[in-house]
């Protein structure tokens, strides 16, 4: 279909499910209880209600996305969405890599690195903490057996301690997983204007 | 600080190496709670209460051919002892392939998830479902793959992190 998107775009577009969403009229107990639905919070996306389809895993993988992506020290936030933006290149999940460089360019309110990923990809100019971290972030995604001794070394010469190592390696792994479902389960479309 | 011991016994840090001594131990150790929902997570996306049409038998041996496929023997043995013997259990071999219809374009699907994610397309949602696969279960099979995809990562990192000079 036409509309599908296919470059990278700090422009969050609207994601289009492959299989049918879960109804949230003849959900279960289960699902319900999953998708957090309750009097005040009705609202649910699409991406979620497919989800739904699996409870169980829906509601255990939340928690462990929060807990990856926001919990104190550590490596920094906007350190940690540069390892989901490199593995959502890899895997081409263009909804994901949205999102992600739009929070990054939130947080550090400045888009010349997400200009400089999404134009030049792996040659992309960056200082060198960042290359060290976006490099490792690629060569994990690709296969985890790239990521190997120099990645690590490189890593550990750009000042990254065994904590903030430990969580560039569960971000990009993580988007691992989020890439597998959302690039894999519907299409990111333009927003209808 | 003392850490729950199932820490060191979940999938992930068992098969990597890592041990509570090691150069990573303290990072572990501060993400205690991290790797305690991932073995959470493995549970509820290999041992699922309500499994639809994946039995436990098939997703321990899909999980155990995913990790094989990417270099990962440490969890593709341990994931091949859980699934232990059966007709599922075998098709843990990437090269084994499956006379049912709808197992044998899930088994197309899962090695292309695993390894060529990117170029997964709406085509090959639809040839699954003309395998005769609901919907539901497409979902649930691709929890699998994207599950293990973060757990071979996971395990490989920590394994670099247990070897980390300092």
């Amino acid at each position: 279909m036409s509309d599908v998107l296919h470059k990278f775009t700090k422009t969050v577009p609207h994601w289009r499910p492959r299989v049918e969403p879960v109804d949230l009229k003849t959900a279960t107990d289960e699902q319900l209880d999953a998708l957090q639905v309750t009097p005040s919070n009705t609202k649910v996306s699409e991406y979620v209600l497919v989800l739904a389809h699996d409870p169980q895993s829906l509601k255990v993988r939340s928690p462990l996305f929060n807990a990856i992506m926001y919990d104190a020290g550590g490596l920094s936030r906007s350190e940690r969405e540069l390892g989901a933006i490199g593995a959502s290149m890899v895997n081409r999940c263009i909804y994901c890599a949205a999102v992600h460089a739009s929070r990054h360019v939130q947080i550090e309110k400045d888009d010349t690195v997400i200009d400089q990923i999404f134009a030049n990809g792996e040659n992309a100019d960056l200082s060198p903490r960042d290359r060290a971290i976006f490099d490792f972030a690629i060569a994990l995604s690709k296969s985890p057996s790239q990521a190997g001794p120099k990645e690590m070394s490189a890593l550990q010469e750009a000042g990254l301690d065994a904590s903030e190592i430990l969580d560039l390696v569960l971000s990009s792994a993580l988007f691992g997983w989020a890439n597998r479902l959302m690039h894999v389960l519907g299409d990111p479309v333009r927003k209808a204007v | 600080m003392t850490t729950n011991p199932d820490v060191w016994h979940s999938t992930a840090v068992a098969s990597s190496g890592a041990t509570q001594n090691g150069p990573a131990g303290a990072a572990i150790a501060g993400r205690a709670n991290i790797l305690e929902m991932t073995q959470a997570t493995e549970d509820a996306v290999l041992r699922p209460a309500d499994p639809g049409t994946w039995p436990h038998d098939l997703r321990t041996a899909l999980a155990s051919r995913i990790a094989r496929l990417n270099g990962s023997d440490a969890l593709a043995n341990k994931y091949r002892e859980m699934s232990g013997t059966s007709a599922h259990s075998a098709l843990a071999d990437p090269s084994a392939n499956s006379s049912n219809k709808a197992i044998s374009a899930a088994l197309v699907f899962v090695d292309q998830v695993a390894t060529q994610p990117k170029d997964i397309s709406a085509d090959d949602i639809k040839v699954l479902q003309a395998a005769g696969v609901a919907d539901a279960d497409i979902v649930r099979l691709t929890e699998v793959v994207a599950f293990m995809a973060y757990q071979v990562r996971l395990t490989a990192g920590l394994a670099l992190l247990a070897e980390m000079k300092s």
